[in-house]
Formats: structure tokens, sequence, C-alpha cells
């Protein structure tokens, strides 16, 4: 209906005054943005390859040749290569069953599977390495008192069975969602052409629905890439490294000297160039591009009767789910409760001690207060500037807004233990600031790493505020100033609660990127949780980690109750 | 008063020209339709009137006040045009009740409480939406939105309401509700409206006057509904409202003659004053106008006979011109119908002569 | 051979919010070989879930379903024959063609299925898109195409296996009017030259009228009348099928002493015969262009109270009575304002006249 950036330009030149408040806002988000994304990532690039001043390749060439870092490489690469192929189709075969057949339990089904989108991998792997680490884990005993073998989850395949069960999640999301709102009647008409069920999943609902598919499979591909718990966890004792772990593996074996952390630097190009070829190549196996098949009349699609089949396909994903979702968590709790790691799970073995030396321990309550700290401030401030961005990017519309976009987003594919890297470069003292070993630098990673979440969901919302919204208030009487108040912040607000919670969630619960960054009084949750079972206190680790887990669920369900039925648009 | 001149508009967007010196005039207490085709121009006319868009030159007056002059630097900021405006897309806000939303045009101008209430009850009234003040706008349907949207732009006192398409996207049943709706309203609050939309029969049962657009941004004709239909300004005029058949007319044997693709048949009329057949005249009649006669000379072909209802439609063919008629239900019931591969011979009524188009003549 | 038969045809769903509903009641029908038959009706009156009945994709409550003289959808015997089993060639509404598909294999897919030899598929294709306008464009993706290429190959691909019968769910709806016209053309050529059975649900009238040659009216899953259009559109059955089809105007009238006369009007009456089983009160309906409107005293003499000038004709308001009479006329009938003026009903329909409830439900669900 009007004329988008006339009309914008016009509305700017009217008001003379306000140029200067949308140019403000401008010039101030690409400040925040150079601050925050563009120097920790320059502070790497030139750390890798430029050495007192001086262009010195060398240290690049060193760690890419060393056999420890292409081990490392290699492991990266076939962890999320295979993790993406099972976990897709997993995800897939799920997707299908509740998108499409008339399988029951589906709302059980559903429940099960927000739970790893819930709870952070590594304390998945923690749990799997309770029952199945080498010749103490629990399930490992059984299996060889009854079967006479054992199973080896530091390795990996184990890596990957993990890492398989908390992404698998992705897929599914984006394929159930699509197979939901896809037009019947494509599937229909493929019938009344004479095709039966199956050739109609093959020939039509598959090749529609691969967008999706391919969409859910980059995800677990570039996280993947880039996640330190699973391995680190399972891949340490075994000399099993990726390139995550290794960067962090360097950076603590240098105890901190700047030595170590330009190797971090150069082995976090190598990682980036990893991700960036892992994208390139996707793009040319799965072809993206999207369908238009989005209904229009609300037709229910005809679920296809499983009949024969419908009981043992529901036994096998209930048991599936119940294994790899339901078994890691309660194990985390038996043996928090246990009075000793290794002693039997019974309930005359449990015991509170677990708990109250945990909480007596140094730096427990600590580390819960900085994570909310920091989850809160990272949430409050990525949330405003997120939506400060979006607000520029669309509705100012400057020139370089293109640069903008780039800039918020990209952070999303950047590796966190890489932005830990740059972050540690750029603020530990080197360009006239300090943040080291305080909080202040775990909080400017988190914005690094979560900004574009808060981009995306205040982007999605402003979208959703037609420009007529705000020029009925005008011509109602209300300034630009009062417009924004009294009609386009009331509308955003609720996307903008849901940024925060996008936010405060995956910090709170986060290892990856404050690991590299904790000091001696700044330990996050994730980073304590992980620090006792590194140390070998099991009993303490898992307590911990169970009310990690507690703690997490109430969040959640808090999140859920505030952000469901608000109105707005 | 509410009088609405619009003075030598130009507006330029990059190298398109929308307007040229567009100059128009709704007077007060009028309601004054503005027609034309997608993208002529309405729109952009509607914002330079609200202050959204800043013209390149000329003035803008409402009743006395100038509210935009290119040459004297004057630009009154949107807030304080004290223009009522209803969108096309209604543009209720979703956070806020139909109560709130009236109010809100009240409290930005001040207004003490006690009378912004009695004020907004006043327009809820005039759109019959009182029992729905607490109604949050996703309670309601598209057509209730629309009047709440109304109400918010009566509820000021502003002299002028500019409508711009407020009822395209409802049904065809609501659309001929809310038309008669708007014109009671106005008929009791005697305010100035604007009314902007591409929907000619809408703007032909609303009007008291019709302004028509060409595709360049010009004025084509500004007359009452009477006018538009029965007197023509020019071909555009014609072409715009409704169906129009068009045959090229000739000289032949000192007369006139249709150029009827394969031949010439005489013609017996007369070319107004300025029309020469040499420079090329074309004769228009619409589709009810040209009438079954078996004892004309003209003769056509019928080669699709559609039953619509109301009238039948078909399509016929002059020479090798293909030309629609319509026929009355009534004319069919009294004198039938003619089917399909029949020849017969039609009637020109109310023919009109225009110059022939320059570009290319369609079939 | 009747191509489609319906039989005591019902469908009862079980919803959340509204309990048990009859979506289609006792449906009876049956459709003549080379016909194009319309289900015309207001949203929710059943067409939509009768088509998807006939197509396969909605069992029956009751009844029975025959397609060519085989039964497909039998009730009381609990045969249900597939849709992709019976043969069928639908049109959607939002066309369904296949993106991930170009046109040339959407068009051949129904032939594949089928195990068709590539030569046979190729003729048939091409022969399938020369009769809807689309040869040339066989590589072509339709993401790439517009509306009207979109439905296009929705047609070849149903044309293709050259069903008797062919489904055709509102498939214009999506169109703009220009284009809606002339593919109303072209898909009744289609039905002339292959002798195609055709069903046709639309919800608007004036489309089913151009294109059926029988039409079935429905409201609230009931049948009101099954005819042709002249007769539908001229003879409707009851008030409700006489305001669904065109513009109707109504007058309330009394019959006394061999006269009628209209609500507010106890002198003049209206020069109208008299149906013989007319009762004391009956409702007279008309369409606004079957009203003669002239100068002279042949007639119900009143006098123009409004004129409105439409695109294509002219509307005259004129009070008879107590009541309002809409007349409409080509524009060369002219009258001005308050000018004296004579009416004559053409072939009015008589109606029962309604209690208050009734009229109130009408005027209920007019207000939206």
């Amino acid at each position: 209906m009007s004329i988008g950036f006339g009309k914008q330009k016009d509305l700017a030149a009217l008001e003379g005054r306000h140029v200067s408040l949308d140019g403000a806002l401008t010039i101030l988000s690409f400040v925040l943005l150079l601050i925050i994304v563009v120097i920790p990532v320059f502070m790497i690039v030139y750390h890798a390859f430029f050495y007192q001043g001086h262009f010195n390749p060398e240290l690049f060439k060193t760690q890419l040749l060393d056999p420890k870092n292409l081990g490392a490489m290699w492991n990266t690469v076939k962890i999320a290569f295979f993790v993406t192929v099972f976990g897709t189709i997993m995800g897939v075969f799920y997707a299908w069953l509740l998108g499409r057949s008339d399988i029951p339990a589906k709302g059980l089904m559903r429940a099960l599977f927000s739970i790893p989108y819930m709870f952070p991998p590594f304390l998945g792997a923690m749990a799997w390495k309770l029952l199945l680490g080498g010749r103490a884990g629990y399930l490992n005993k059984w299996l060889w008192a009854t079967f006479g073998f054992r199973m080896n989850i530091n390795s990996v395949w184990g890596i990957v069975f993990v890492e398989i069960s908390y992404y698998f999640p992705f897929v599914f999301m984006q394929v159930v969602s699509a197979l939901e709102r896809m037009d019947p009647t494509l599937e229909e008409c493929a019938r009344i052409a004479g095709a039966k069920q199956m050739t109609v999943i093959r020939k039509i609902t598959l090749p529609l629905v691969l967008p999706a598919i391919s969409a859910g499979a980059l995800l677990i591909l570039i996280t993947s890439l880039a996640h330190f718990g699973v391995p680190s966890i399972l891949g340490f004792s075994q000399g099993i490294f990726t390139l995550p772990t290794r960067i962090f593996d360097a950076i603590q074996s240098a105890e901190g000297s700047f030595e170590g952390i330009r190797q971090g630097a150069a082995l976090s190009i190598m990682l980036v160039v990893v991700v960036s070829l892992a994208l390139i190549v996707q793009k040319h196996v799965l072809s993206s591009g999207s369908y238009d098949i989005i209904k229009g009349k609300s037709m229910r699609p005809t679920l296809i009767k499983l009949r024969a089949s419908k009981l043992p396909l529901l036994v096998l994903s209930i048991l599936t789910l119940l294994l790899i979702v339901v078994v890691p968590l309660v194990m985390i709790f038996l043996v928090a409760l246990v009075n000793g790691y290794g002693n039997a799970l019974i309930p005359s073995n449990f015991t509170l001690n677990n708990y109250i030396s945990v909480f007596k321990a140094a730096g427990t309550f600590d580390s819960i207060k900085n994570s909310m700290f920091a989850s809160v401030v990272a949430g409050v401030v990525c949330m405003s500037l997120g939506t400060l961005i979006a607000y520029v990017v669309q509705k100012i519309r400057p020139k370089g807004k293109g640069l903008l976009e780039i800039l918020s987003v990209l952070p999303y594919s950047i590796p966190g233990t890489v932005l830990a890297v740059g972050v540690i470069l750029a603020w530990s003292g080197s360009l006239g600031v300090s943040l080291y070993n305080t909080i202040w630098i775990i909080i400017v990673a988190y914005l690094a790493r979560y900004l574009s979440f808060s981009m995306k969901s205040s982007s999605a919302a402003l979208l959703q505020v037609h420009s007529s919204l705000e020029e009925a208030a005008r011509t109602c009487g209300a300034s630009h100033t009062e417009s924004l108040k009294d009609i386009t912040l009331p509308l955003i607000r609720p996307a903008m609660v849901a940024g925060f919670f996008l936010i405060f969630l995956p910090a709170m619960r986060e290892v990856t990127t404050s690991i590299l960054l904790y000091g001696p009084f700044t330990r996050t949750l994730g980073v304590q949780i992980y620090a006792m079972q590194d140390a070998g206190s099991m009993s303490e680790a898992a307590a911990l980690g169970s009310v990690a887990i507690v703690l997490i669920f109430i969040c959640d369900t808090i999140v859920k109750y505030i952000t469901k039925d608000r109105k707005g648009v | 008063m509410g009088k609405i001149v619009f003075k030598d508009i130009s507006f330029s967007y990059g190298k398109n020209t929308i307007l040229k010196n567009f100059n128009l005039e709704v007077e007060d207490g009028q309601i004054l339709c503005l027609v034309g085709p997608s993208g002529c121009g309405k729109t952009t006319l509607v914002r330079c009137l609200l202050g959204l868009n800043k013209p390149d030159t000329g003035e803008i007056w409402v009743g006395d006040t100038c509210l935009f002059s290119a040459d004297k630097r004057i630009n009154v900021p949107v807030e304080r045009r004290n223009i009522g405006i209803v969108f096309q897309d209604y543009a209720v806000w979703p956070h806020m009740t139909v109560a709130e939303n009236v109010l809100y045009p009240l409290k930005k101008r001040r207004v003490p409480k006690d009378e912004a209430f009695k004020r907004a009850h006043h327009a809820l009234e005039q759109v019959k939406m009182v029992e729905y003040a607490n109604h949050l706008p996703s309670q309601l349907s598209g057509g209730q939105q629309q009047r709440v949207a109304i109400a918010r732009a009566l509820v000021g006192d502003g002299e002028v309401i500019v409508m711009d398409e407020p009822i395209t996207n409802l049904d065809a049943k609501l659309r001929e509700q809310m038309l008669l709706e708007i014109r009671e309203i106005q008929r009791n609050l005697g305010t100035t409206i604007f009314y902007i939309t591409h929907d000619q029969q809408s703007a032909l049962q609303l009007c008291d006057k019709m302004a028509i657009m060409e595709q360049d941004g010009t004025l084509c004709q500004l007359g009452t509904d009477e006018d538009i239909i029965l007197r023509p300004a020019n071909r555009f005029t014609f072409e715009f409202i409704g169906v129009s058949n068009f045959i090229p007319v000739v000289a032949h044997n000192g007369g006139l003659g249709l150029d009827v693709g394969d031949g010439v048949v005489p013609w017996e009329g007369e070319l107004p004053a300025g029309l020469d057949p040499d420079a090329g005249v074309e004769l228009g009649v619409r589709p009810n106008d040209i009438v079954f006669d078996p004892e004309s000379p003209i003769k056509v072909k019928v080669d699709r006979c559609t039953f619509l209802g109301s009238e039948y439609d078909y399509r016929v063919t002059l020479g090798t011109r293909e030309l629609r008629v319509q026929q009355s239900a009534l004319d069919a019931m009294q004198r039938g119908t003619v089917k399909a591969g029949e020849t017969t011979g039609v009637r020109l009524v109310n023919p009109r002569y225009y110059p022939a188009k320059k570009e290319a003549q369609s079939a | 051979m009747d191509q489609v038969v319906l039989r005591n045809v019902t469908k009862r769903f079980t919803t959340k919010t509204l309990g048990d509903i009859v979506a289609v009641d006792n449906f009876n029908l049956s459709v003549h070989e080379g016909e194009c038959f319309s289900f015309l009706g207001p949203s929710g009156c059943g067409k939509s879930t009768t088509l998807r009945m006939i197509a396969g994709f909605e069992d029956l409550s009751e009844g029975e379903i025959e397609l060519c003289g085989r039964p497909v959808s039998v009730k009381s015997k609990n045969l249900y024959v597939p849709p992709e089993e019976r043969g069928l060639g639908m049109v959607f509404q939002a066309f369904a063609v296949w993106p991930h598909m170009n046109v040339f294999e959407n068009v051949a897919f129904p032939l594949r299925i089928q195990g068709m030899n590539n030569t046979d598929v190729n003729k048939k294709v091409a022969e399938a898109l020369k009769h809807t306008s689309l040869t040339g464009l066989e590589k072509v993706y339709p993401g790439d195409l517009s509306g009207g290429q979109q439905q296009r190959i929705a047609l070849a691909r149903a044309i293709v296996t050259q069903p008797k019968v062919m489904l055709l769910d509102e498939p214009l709806s999506n169109l703009d009017p220009k284009l809606r016209e002339s593919m109303r053309f072209e898909i009744k050529e289609l039905q002339a030259k292959f002798n195609f059975t055709i069903i046709f649900v639309t919800h608007d009238q004036s489309e089913a009228m151009a294109i059926s040659d029988r039409m079935m009216v429905c409201d609230m899953g009931k049948i009101m009348q099954i005819d042709t259009p002249e007769n539908l559109y001229n003879k409707p059955v009851n008030r409700f099928v006489h305001s669904f089809l065109g513009e109707s105007t109504f007058l309330n009238v009394s019959v006394r002493d061999g006269k009628v006369f209209a609500d507010g009007d106890a002198e003049q009456a209206l020069n109208l015969a008299i149906p013989p089983e007319a009762a004391d009160r009956m409702v007279v309906a008309t369409r606004p262009n079957a009203i003669e409107l002239t100068g002279g005293d042949d007639g119900y003499v009143t006098h123009v109270a409004k004129r409105i000038f439409l695109t294509d004709r002219t509307e005259y308001l004129i009070p008879v009575g107590g009541q309002t009479l809409k007349v409409q006329t080509p524009h060369r009938v002219r009258f001005s304002e308050g000018e004296k003026c004579c009416v004559k009903l053409v072939s009015p329909m008589w109606y029962p006249a309604e209690d208050e409830a009734a009229e109130r439900e009408r005027a209920r669900r007019q207000t939206i």
C-alpha cells in the first residue's frame, strides 16, 4: 500500500528534528555491533596471522600441520557427519509418525521431544558416562555380568550417539511443522491420479518437505561442529579431540599464556573454515529453496492408517524415546542420591550427603549466582540490542542496513568456542580494556553469541507491525515517538519477552563459552558441574547436575506460562 | 469548513512522476469518490493530504487552514492535521480494546476524560458497535473491525475524513451494507468524506461527486454520477466505467459508415464537431445499448450466449469484429433470446464518438 | 447411463464445539452423462463435503454412491473404494500443482502411475497440453508460472487420463475476474470435445449459472432445488433460492377480495394474477430487472424515490405501499427522482409469508 523507501525518506525529511533521532539510533547500532561482533572476530584473524605487527603465518602453518590438530579436525567432521545423517533420519521418522500417521500417544511423544531442547547435552554425556563409562559404568557392570560384554561410551561412536539424542529434535520440529502446514490437496491430488499411499509419500510428501529436512539438518550440522560439552566429557580421557575441545586443551595446557591463546586463534580459523566448507557442501547436496506449500483452507490432512504396524511402532518409538531422553536424566538423579559412586542404586544406599557437600563446596552458590546474573544481563541487553537493530534495519532503513543485518547474524554461524577466543583476545587488555577474569567478559561473549536470536525474533515481530498501524496513530495526533511508545513497542513486547527467554535459558545452562572465560570467582553453573566431574567427584557432579535440571525445568515452565496467551500481533 | 483544495500538486519518486500539477476541490459536507486504476496515484495523493508524503510543488488547504505550501514552506506535521483516516486494512490496534482504539485520538488531543467518553460513545453509536466497547479486535469480524476504524476516524472533531479502499477486503453483501451505513453516517454528521477506490460500482453508489483519475495521474473528469455515466467527458472515462465496444467510423458514400473489418456498413449518424473521420474516429457503445432487432440492416452473427441470471451475455461478430452484447432478463422474457450460431440484426442505441486510439487497435 | 448417483447420502460430524452436526442430509441426485452439474451454496452448506465423499476422501454416515454404474461407497455393506481406484479427474481451488515437478511431469504423473510406456506418455501429455494451451512450457516449473497457467496445468493433469467424471472444487475462485471468464469457456470447450461429466462446486452463483447444464442449490446440509439455471433463476422454489441466485426484491402482500394489496397501501391494488393456493398473507418475489418501469398508468402508479447510477444499469428505489421496490433498468430508461412512474411485475414468484421468528433469524444472519 505504501511506497516503502519513499515514505521513510519523506517522513524523515519532514521532521527535521527527528532525523537526528533515527540517525542516532543507526549510529548506535553500528557502534555496538562493532564492539560486540567485529572486534573479537577481527582479533582472531589478526592474531592467527600477525605477530607483533607483522604478517607471520608460521604459527598457523604449524598448527595446521600438527597431527594432533589434523586428527581433531577429522574427528570433528566425522562426528558431525554421522550425527547429521542419523539425527536427520531419526527426526524425519518421528516427524512422519506424529505428523502423518494415526499413531496414538502423540501428546506424550511430543512432550518427550521437548526434553532434549531443555537440557544441555553435556549433562547427557555425563549421564551416559555414568552408565557406560568403562568398567565402573552401572549399565556396563550389568551387561558384563549378564552377557559378558561391555560398551564403551568414551569413543567417537559414544559421542555420536549422545549428540544424536539431543539434536534430532531439530529436524523433527522443522519437518513436523512442514507436514502439518502442508496443503493436503497436494497429496489428495496424487491419490486421485491413482497413486497408492506409499507412492504418495515417496513422490510427493518427501520431496516437498525436503527444504524443511534440509534446514533441520543444517542446524544439526553446525551445532555439532561447534559443540564442546559431549566430546570433552567423553573424549578427553581417551585422547579423542575435536577442534572445539582442542582449542580448549591448547589454551589450558599453556596455562593462559599468550602463546596458547594464539594457538587457539589459529585453531579457531581452522574450525571456522571447516564450518564454512560444511555449509557450502550442504547447500549443494540438499538444495535448499522453499516451496510454497502452506494451505489456505483449514482441512485436516488425511492420516495414514498404520493398522498392523501400529502397536510395534508405538512400542519401538516410546521405548527409544525413554531410552535416550528419560534414562540419562533419571541416572543423574540416582547417582546424586547414592552414597558412593559405584554402589548399587537401591534405596538403602540413598542419602542426601552429596547435596550437602555440593552446596558446602566453594563456588557452588557463586556459580549459580554468576549464571543467573550473566544470563539475565545478557538476555536483557541482547533483547534490547536485537530490537534496536531490527528496528533500524526494518523501519529506518539507512544505507548500510545490509551490513547491519549481516553483522548481527554472523555470530550465529561462529562456534561459541571461537567467539570466546575472540573475546579473550579483544578484551584482555590489548585494546586498553581488560575484562578478563570478570563476569563481564562472559557476558560480552554471551552478547555476541546470542544477539542473532533476539534480532531474528524481534525482526519477525516488527514485520507484523504494519506501517499502517503506526501511520494511523500519527494521523490520530501521535508524534513519531508517541506512536513508537503507544503502538510499536506494546505490539512487539510479547516477542521481546520471548526473545529474552530465548537467550536466558540457553545461557543459564551453557558451558562451551564460559569454560574458556571463567576465572577463579566467575564460574558458571555449567563450569562448576563440568569441573566437578572432571575432578572425578561423580556423585557431587551428579548432585549439582540434578539441581541444574530442576532449576532449568522450573525456569522453562515459568517461561511457558508467561509466554502463552499474550495479546498482541 | 471542511473544503479540501489540492492545488498544483506534483510528486515524483525517483524517475517516476506520479502526480503532476494535480488540481482537485472537494466541497464541504460532500462525499467525493476518487476513482482510478491501481497505481494511478490516488494513494499518493491521500498520503500527501495526510502529511505522510511531501509533495514537490503546490498547496493543500483544508477549510481555512493551509496544510502544505511548497512556496511558503508550510508543512503541518502529520499529527496536527486533524484528518480522520480509514485504511484499507483497517489498522485497528490489536492490543487495545475497541473503546481504547476510539479514545486514542481524543487522548492525544488532550480532551478531558468526561467529554472524551461521551464523544467515543457517540462515535460507537454511529457505527453500531457500542456493545463491543470492551472487545479486542481479534474477537471481531472484518466488518466489525472496519466499523471501529470508522468510529475512530469520526471521533476527532476534524471536518474531513479520508477513506482509502475501506471496504475492498469485505465480502460482497457486507460491502453493500457498509456503503449504506457510511452514507447514513455522513448524512448525520455532515462531514466531508474523501473516498478513494478502484471499485466503480461502490463509488457510484456512494458519491455526491466523482472524480476519475487516469493511469498517469491526471484528472479525467469531475462530476456527479449522472455526469460520469450519461455524459462521459472523454474516451478514458467512457472506457473506464463498465464495459464498452468500439467500432471505427469512416467516411462512406458522402456520409458515414462503420468499418466492420471486411467491409463498410452504412451508418446514419452525425459526428460531433471536431471529429474528422479521416483523422480516426471510433464509435463507442455499451453492451446493453446494443438491442436485437431483426429489421436492422446491421447484421451480426451470435457466437456465444451465456445466461448470467439478470442478463444474457452475448459474444457476437459484426463483420470480423467481436462485440459484447448484454440483454436484460426482462427483454429476454418479452422478446426471447438469440441462440448461438444465428444471425440477426442489431440497433446501436446511444452511440458516442471518440478519437481513435493511437496505439494498435484491439480486435 | 447416469455417471454419478447419490442415494440417501448423509454425513454426520461430531465436533467439539457444536456437538453433532449433519453436514449432508439425505442427498439424492443423479448426474447425466456429459452434463456439467454444479453444487452451489453458501459456505457450510455441504457441497464440499459431498464432493469429497464422491472423491473418496470422506466416508459416508449413510447411503451409497455409484460412479458409472459401479458402487464406490456403500455404507450398509461397508464398501469403500479408495480415491486412487475411482478413476476420477479432479481440480482443486488452490490448484495443487506439485512445485517440485515441472509441467510435463505434473501432467504425466497419472499416466506413470498406471505404468504407461514412455512413448504413449509423451503422446498423451502433448495432447493434454495442447488442449490447455500449455504447449512449449513442458520444462518450466509451476513456481515460475501465473495462477491461470497453474490452473491449466491442473486441468491438463485431470484430463490426461480421459476420466469419465471430473470433479472441480471451486477451481476458479483464486483467479482474477477476467481470467475466470476465459477459463470458464475453456472448461466448457473441453467438456464439449471430450464429453466429460463435470461436477463443479462453487459459492459464486453467477459462475454456476454460466457454466452449468443443471445445478443443485443447497443450504445447511439440505438440497433446496435441482434444476437448470434458467429454471432455478426464474422459478426458485423458495425464498432462500430466490435471494441466493442473483438479486431479489420482495413485497409483503395481502390477498383480499380477489385483489393483491402491498402492505402499506390498502387502496391501489397490484395488477397481479393470484395463484390458486394463495393464503391471505404472502410474499411476492421478483428480480429488479424483471420489472417494467414506464410512464403510463398500466400498472401500479407511484414515483421514483431515489435513483442511483451503476456502471451498466440504473437502479431506482420505488415506494410501493410502505415498502421499497428495487428496479434496475438500462441507462436509457430515464426517470428523475420524484418523477411519477408506473411499475409492472413480470412473472413474479409467490412464497408463504414468514412468521416473526423466521424474519428475525434472517435479519440476524444478515448482519455480520
